[in-house]
């Protein structure tokens, strides 16, 4: 059912965890759904230096969870705010359609980081 | 590495002598038992002979009063609409249950659609059909109620002897599913007033695509499909006898080895139950503790989900099924899991185990080795934690 390449993202998941003084937390999905996603970011010079991830979910929410914490490591935050679902899907080779709604939020959650992470520094200000 | 297949609620392997009882029929005996010719004579004898080992399984007095079938879900669909149809003048009310066969429900809907009232009766937290509530729905307007034997997925037995002594006090007909149950626990449909039930050959080591519904003598139906009047006038075209051939054997060999097998099987469930509910936290049964079918074992898992588990066993060579939403083509959690009262993100961490002959101790006692691991790989991954899903 699942790629060679989601499988392998399931089985050895990057970057798992939390950032306990994270720059910015996004969450997504909802548990009811069987999908939930907390992305945790640190910037450093408008860059992405550390992505972690906490998921619950089917193969394809770890799966592209991880594979999202991977292409968004040392981006800059505009160019991660660029990563699409579809991006992630395809770095994969492929998610079964019926993964692509569901399980696939893992960009939205990065997203959801990133713009946390831009609140908060506008409040600072 | 090691394989280990618990998943026979889904998909069973044919015993070889099933397949060795079949293949006669493919190549040297395949006649039409509508023919008068001895080819003909040789597959009507074959044809009785089996459904003479269906009847004896369900202990039905009369073979004639079983006909052979595509499968359960044809046996559901012909029985329900058959009723429906044939007693629409007496009355338009169906009564069954919320954790059906989607073979009965389905079928319910559709009935719906064409006039017909339909009670779904609730289950309580184990999975046992709610009796008072089911003897208040009926009416004068009732005229089936159907309830399955037993569930496949969370395994509950449902109290049929006291449900067809309501529909015999209440002159309702009385259907039952028994497909999960069938072969793997004593049935007899004489004295729990069964008046159709529905049995599989897959769920009995049999070929595929092969089942029978038991009609009691006297119970009218109109056919669903129209031709030469086969089986009773109730289910025409050309007999498949090889597969017949095989559902007898298969009901003869599960009848002979119930009694034996069932104990092994109880023995098998309930050291998984026992060892998994212990060695892993905030782990759980799901459905009745010991009204259950004998090799089914469903558990829970909190703030998991069900799909990832099946994936993290599998790469053990662990084959299981979940009642997730993830694994099906609906996004909903299983019926069955929502009836008994699971909220949505409970439910979707439950997987079941359905054991079976080629399944031994040595297999349980990998699952219990391996399945701990399993969870806390996951567990270590999702952001939930016992107390934000325990509520």
């Amino acid at each position: 059912m699942y790629s060679e390449k989601v499988m392998d993202h399931f089985m050895k998941p990057r970057n798992v965890g939390e950032i306990p003084d994270a720059d910015g937390v996004g969450t997504v999905g909802n548990p009811v759904c069987g999908d939930l996603m907390t992305m945790y970011i640190k910037v450093k010079d408008n860059k992405l230096a550390d992505v972690k991830f906490k998921t619950f979910g089917c193969g394809a929410a770890i799966a592209t969870s991880s594979m999202t914490t991977e292409m968004a490591k040392g981006k800059t935050i505009e160019e991660a705010m660029k990563i699409t679902r579809a991006d992630v899907a395809k770095n994969l080779g492929g998610l079964p359609p019926i993964k692509m709604h569901c399980s696939n939020l893992a960009a939205d959650a990065l997203h959801e980081a990133i713009k946390d992470y831009q609140k908060k520094k506008e409040a600072k200000k | 590495m090691r394989k280990v297949y618990v998943d026979h609620g889904a998909g069973m392997p044919l015993d070889s002598r099933v397949l060795e009882a079949m293949k006669p029929y493919f190549l040297a005996d395949y006649g039409n038992p509508s023919s008068s010719h001895s080819y003909g004579n040789s597959a009507k004898e074959a044809l009785a002979a089996s459904r003479e080992k269906v009847a004896r399984l369900v202990a039905a007095e009369k073979s004639r009063d079983v006909i052979f079938t595509s499968g359960g879900t044809e046996s559901n669909n012909l029985a329900l609409k058959g009723v429906a149809f044939r007693n629409r003048e007496k009355g338009n009310h169906i009564i069954t249950t919320a954790i059906e066969h989607m073979s009965v429900i389905n079928v319910c809907k559709y009935l719906q659609k064409q006039g017909f009232e339909v009670t779904y009766v609730p289950v309580d937290t184990q999975g046992v059909v709610d009796v008072e509530k089911l003897k208040a729905a009926i009416t004068d307007k009732t005229i089936l109620i159907s309830v399955m034997y037993a569930n496949g997925e969370i395994g509950t037995i449902q109290p049929i002897r006291e449900i067809g002594k309501l529909a015999r006090e209440n002159s309702v007909l009385f259907h039952v599913d028994a497909v999960a149950a069938a072969g793997k626990v004593p049935i007899n449909v004489k004295e729990e007033n069964i008046d159709l039930l529905s049995v599989s050959s897959n769920d009995m080591y049999g070929p595929k695509g092969v089942g029978a519904l038991y009609i009691k003598q006297g119970t009218k139906l109109v056919p669903i499909d129209q031709g030469g009047g086969q089986e009773n006038g109730l289910r025409s075209g050309t007999e498949n006898i090889p597969g017949i051939v095989g559902m007898g054997k298969a009901a003869e060999l599960a009848q002979t080895e119930m009694e034996s097998e069932g104990k092994r099987l109880t023995g098998l469930r309930d050291k998984l139950i026992k060892g998994v509910l212990g060695k892993i936290d905030y782990s759980f049964l799901n459905g009745h503790p010991s009204q259950r079918l004998p090799g089914n074992a469903n558990l829970r898992f909190s703030y998991i989900e069900g799909e990832s588990l099946i994936l993290g066993l599998d790469l053990y060579g662990i084959q299981v099924s979940s009642g997730s939403a993830c694994t099906s083509k609906t996004l909903e959690p299983s019926h069955v899991l929502t009836a008994i009262g699971l909220p949505h993100e409970v439910a979707h961490g439950s997987l079941v185990f359905t054991m079976g002959k080629q399944n031994s101790e040595d297999d349980v006692n990998y699952i219990l080795e391996v399945l701990p691991d399993v969870v806390n790989r996951l567990r270590a991954l999702s952001p939930l934690t016992p107390k934000e899903i325990l509520r």
